[in-house]
This record gives structure tokens, sequence and C-alpha cells, in this order.
């Protein structure tokens, strides 16, 4: 009797996938930043609310300040585009672990997006375009130390 | 009285086991009858050294014989009776009454997130099927020289050794908040099966199962809940192996 020959099994499926897929990119931006947001976060919280008079410190003119610096500038930048996205990528993948209906999920990632697009841009536009005393206003719209800048 | 058990000192005189009254609640469900699960509840007195699936036992054995659930070895090797028993997913036969609070009802019902089809019995295939997926066989493309095994030393035999130990129960998987969802995601079960091959170094599929596992249904929905680990009744650190898998990926290689 001879010994019966077993089939090998069935050829494995190679996948051409790319390595780096999305999901694996948020997953690494997550964690990444997460830790750049903790300096910038305890970061912003230290100058705005301990260092100096504290918070009594913020004002008009505190904020006004911090916007016409370069290093705040970049800063706040930074906070705005990581702490955004981290948040709206964060509420994706709770919208895909609970949304069952796919409809659902769709609708609301994109209420997500869309909400996440208007205010980078609103913010990035703030930082970048802030005057505390633009040129023409009445006086008495404007903040009192304008006088003595501009 | 769980002295007269445990004590050393002299011989245990026959029927000395101490015994209780338990109050176990099964959610029920017959497709032919019920349109929706039913908890019903049998008392039962039941010994100090008796396990959940003694309880089941006397239960169908003695009270209602169409009682319907899975068991194979009954000693915390085949993995066929993994349920969910007070809201945490075990083996029947590995939990004992006694570490349970028998002062309150014991809650009993089928794993969560995969299809019942009756009583405590789900359909497995599929966690079956995710399992399939990522090919949890030996993948080498030569033969080992003069009809001889394989070696690899025993560093390199413990890299995946905490994963060899899975029995296939289903309990971390069905433990798993993401697998619930939608139920694409591979799963614990599945992971830990593909670790056990990717870290292998006698197999030569490991960039498969990555390619495999790097899907967008694959490692990255992972939550780190740690469910699993609390789950797996081998004591399998699942968290921590599906972490290594993540790394693995993002390396490209094991």
């Amino acid at each position: 009797m001879t010994t019966p020959t077993i089939e090998s099994p069935k050829a494995p499926v190679r996948t051409h996938r790319s390595r780096f897929n999305l999901e694996a990119f948020g997953w690494v931006f997550m964690r990444a930043s997460g830790i750049v947001l903790v300096v910038l976060i305890f970061g912003h919280l230290f100058v705005n609310l301990m260092i100096g008079e504290g918070v009594k410190a913020l004002d008009f003119a505190f904020v006004g300040g911090k916007f016409s610096d370069p290093f705040w500038m970049v800063w706040d930048t930074l906070l705005l585009w990581l702490a955004l996205i981290h948040g709206a990528n964060g509420m994706r993948t709770v919208i895909n672990d609970y949304a069952h209906n796919r409809l659902v999920g769709v609708i609301l990632k994109g209420f997500i997006l869309v909400a996440t697009i208007v205010l980078l841009v609103l913010g990035t536009l703030v930082i970048y375009t802030f005057d505390p005393c633009p040129a023409g206003s009445p006086a008495d719209l404007l903040p009192s130390f304008c006088g003595t800048v501009g | 009285m769980a002295s007269a058990v445990a004590s050393k000192s002299g011989p245990i005189a026959h029927g000395e086991v101490p015994t209780f009254p338990v109050t176990v609640i099964v959610r029920r469900f017959d497709p032919e009858v019920d349109s929706e699960p039913r908890w019903v509840d049998y008392d039962l007195q039941m010994h100090g050294t008796d396990r959940v699936l003694d309880a089941l036992h006397k239960i169908k054995w003695e009270i209602d014989g169409s009682l319907a659930f899975r068991r194979s070895c009954a000693h915390g090797v085949c993995g066929s009776d993994a349920m969910r028993i007070n809201g945490k997913n075990r083996l029947a036969c590995k939990t004992l009454l006694k570490d349970l609070d028998v002062s309150k009802p014991i809650y009993v019902e089928a794993l969560k997130g995969l299809p019942l089809e009756k009583d405590l019995i789900v359909d497995m295939e599929p966690f079956f099927d995710s399992y399939r997926a990522v090919q949890p066989f030996l993948i080498a493309s030569s033969k080992p020289k003069d009809g001889k095994e394989r070696l690899q030393s025993a560093a390199q035999r413990k890299i995946f050794d905490e994963t060899t130990k899975c029995i296939l129960c289903a309990a971390c998987t069905s433990s798993c908040p993401v697998f619930w969802t939608d139920g694409q995601y591979f799963g614990p079960a599945a992971i830990v099966n593909a670790h056990r091959f990717i870290f292998d170094s006698r197999d030569e599929g490991a960039q498969v199962r990555m390619d495999i596992l790097n899907d967008r249904e694959g490692v990255w929905r992972c939550r780190t809940t740690f469910n699993c680990t609390d789950a797996c009744p081998r004591g399998i650190q699942v968290t921590k192996v599906i972490g290594e898998v993540k790394q693995a990926i993002l390396r490209g290689k094991p």
C-alpha cells in the first residue's frame, strides 16, 4: 500500500496593498500628535495662566500681544491643527465603532470633516490676519493701547 | 466550612464538601418558539467544588433537558464552553461557583457578537472565518534536511510561546467592543494566531500575514480596551500581543 499523497495547501494569497495605508498612518499620527500636544497644551496653559500675574493678565491686549509674536503664532497654529485633526480623527474612530448604519456613519463623518475644515481655516485666518488696531476704525471701539502702539 | 476541604490534617470525611444554595439565571433562546431570548431562573443546591459547568449540567440533567450548551473536555482545554458569566467571558468549566458572589444570582448567557443559535450556543463560523483569513499554518518553501525536524533555538521559540496557548474559545474576540460593531474586524483571536506564525523563525509567511492585518479592518481597529486580555482563560496577554503585531507591521518585519 502506498502512502497517500496530500495536496499542498492553497498557495498563500499575496496581497498587493501598499504597506503604509491610511489607518496605519492615522494610528501613528494619533500617538505622535498626542505627545506633541501634551507639550503644546501644558506650555499654553502655563504661559497663559501661571506666569507673571497669572489668569488676571489675560485680556484683549495679552492675546493681541501673543498674536503679534511669530513664536506664539507658530505655537498656536501647531496647537490648532494638531488638536483639531487629533480630535476629529478620534471622533471618526468613535463613529466607525458605534455607527451601525453605514449611511449614518458617512453623514456623521461628513459633518466632522466639514466642521474640521471650517475651524482650521477660520482659526488659521485669525492667527495670521489678527490686527488689534485696524486702521480707520472709530477710536471708541479700539482698545486703549492702540493710541500708543499705532 | 471551606477549611474542611482545604485542610491537610486528617482525612476528609465523605460528603464533607459544603453545599450552598445558588440561583443561576440562564438566557434561554429556542429559535423555534421564542422571538426574543428570555431569562430563566434555576434554584440549585451546589457544592463548594462545583463549577458553573456543573450547575449547567445539574439544570440539564435534573431540571430541564432542553437546555443547550457546548462542552467537550470540561477541563479548560478544548475551549467549547466559553460563555458570558456575570457579564464576563469565561470558560464555564474553569469558573468555580464559590469564586463568584453566590449570595446574588449568577447570570449566564451566550457569547456576544456572534449569531445566537440556541440557548448558550452561538454560530462560531464568523469567528473561524477570520481565523482562517490569517493563514494559521506553517508556510515554508524548503523541506527540512534529511527528513529531520526544523531546528529552532529555545530563545526563538520563547518569542511566540504565549500565543501557542490559544484554544480558540472565542472568549477574547466576543468580548471586543470593536468586533461587536460590524463583525468586519478580525478580532483578537485571529491576531493572536497570526502572531504565533509571524514571530516563528521557521515560518516564511510573515509578510503575507502582516499585509492581511495591515488592512482597514486589521490591527488598526484595536482600541486597546484590554477586554480580550481580561477574557482569555489561558492568560494570554492578548492586547500586548496585538501591540507587538502593530509594531511589526510598522517595522515591516517581525
